[in-house]
């Protein structure tokens, strides 16, 4: 049983510390980390499963905005990209925000073919982390079931 | 009613509430600090709802400028009625907000005899200095940059109960008297690239450093023509991407950013 914990610990471990070293996350979530406690266990989760329904709902404005036959909006572009560069830079989701920073600047640039491939960079990103992130609340997870504590993972 | 000492579980209920945009909040505990935070980002509400509470405060979040006059009372011409009037020690509100921006409800709040008072803090993802000191000229505590941390919020957290807290029979005192106040006496900026110096007068022991005339002017002035400032439009114009600079008013010494 110990061996178990000690295992999953580890690879829980080395999880969280290649989704940094990946660009996956930023020390936003490691803050986000630090507000959870055994009073809110599940804080992290729920901001983050909150974060993947925006997502949702911001690339779906995106791809509408951008589906338009005739002029295209980009000012509409810009305003759902400034939203989920917001809200990414809130849980720390790296990757998804810079990906936003670029979007940005196509949008001002009104560069349609560049806004198209970006917003299905953002799609496929979002729908990356989500997994990852799903991965590693299930070790989390294991790691409890098997009477483990979940670590602190220090992030140099 | 269960003493909020500091951690508490953001409760479905409590969810809800903040997701669409607040309802009549519960009954204070007078001697609580109680913050209204203004944000249209679900994701950040709940964000900041919780470094809110982890510094014991009791908060009210919602999703709008419009919103927040409403709970205040704020939101017709006839003047509030006490009763009504929701009883608020901080309000702090994001910047870039659809209908009404952070800095209109901020000037709003200065503008109402009954809330001019209340610290009023303002927190962005776009680091322009002349947002900023607009909004410091109009009234506003401090300027936070996002993502917020813990460690800004317990700054401001710090600064408030050294009023609230201040004398036995008057735990509600104005702030205004207490918190260190940087008087941004910045002439409006000119129209195009002028090397001079600006002074940054200061009325307290604010142990943050003035900026330097290069830091003033490190923004492009092609922002100042902004009017996303002024106007409600949905989207704040788009700037550079800056390093962030973590502006301090409320400070409190030796803290770092």
């Amino acid at each position: 049983m110990d061996s178990l914990v000690a295992q999953l610990q580890m690879q829980y471990r080395n999880y969280v510390l290649s989704l940094y070293q990946q660009g996956f996350l930023d020390d936003q979530f490691t803050e986000l980390k630090s507000l959870q406690d055994d009073g809110s266990p599940d804080f992290v989760s729920e901001v983050l499963s909150l974060f993947f329904d925006d997502c949702v709902k911001l690339v779906g404005n995106m791809a509408r905005a951008l589906d338009q036959t005739g002029t295209v909006d980009f000012s509409q572009v810009g305003a759902s990209v400034h939203q989920l560069k917001g809200s990414s830079s809130s849980v720390g989701a790296k990757r998804v925000k810079g990906l936003c920073i670029n979007f940005k600047e196509l949008c001002e640039a009104k560069n349609y073919e560049g806004c198209v491939r970006c917003l299905q960079q953002v799609d496929i990103e979002y729908k990356t982390l989500k997994a990852k992130l799903q991965d590693m609340f299930n070790l989390e997870k294991q790691i409890v079931q098997a009477g483990g504590i979940v670590p602190q993972v220090d992030i140099k | 009613m269960a003493s909020d000492g500091g951690v508490s579980c953001l409760r479905s209920s409590e969810m809800l509430n903040v997701g669409i945009g607040g309802m009549e909040p519960p009954p204070l505990d007078l001697d609580e600090v109680h913050v209204l935070a203004v944000d249209d980002s679900l994701v950040d509400r709940i964000v900041i709802e919780r470094l809110l509470r982890i510094t014991s405060c009791k908060v009210t979040a919602v999703d709008s400028g419009w919103r927040a006059l409403e709970l205040l009372g704020l939101d017709n011409e006839k003047a509030s009625v006490e009763l009504q009037r929701l009883k608020v020690d901080m309000i702090i509100t994001d910047y870039c907000m659809p209908g009404m921006t952070g800095y209109e409800l901020l000037k709003k709040i200065k503008e109402s005899s009954s809330f001019r008072q209340v610290p009023v803090v303002i927190m962005s993802s776009e680091n322009v200095l002349t947002r900023i000191d607009m909004c410091l000229e109009e009234g506003a505590e401090d300027f936070l940059l996002k993502p917020v941390k813990l460690a800004d919020v317990k700054r401001l957290r710090n600064c408030l109960s050294g009023d609230v807290k201040l004398s036995n029979g008057n735990k509600r005192k104005l702030p205004e008297d207490s918190v260190t106040v940087v008087q941004a006496s910045l002439p409006p900026p000119p129209p195009t690239p002028q090397p001079s110096l600006m002074t940054l007068s200061t009325d307290s022991s604010d142990s943050s450093p003035p900026l330097s005339p290069v830091e003033v002017f490190s923004s492009p002035l092609s922002s100042l023509g902004d009017d996303d400032v002024l106007t409600s439009s949905p989207e704040c114009s788009p700037t550079p991407e800056e390093s962030p600079i973590r502006r301090q008013k409320m400070g409190s010494p030796g803290l770092d950013q």
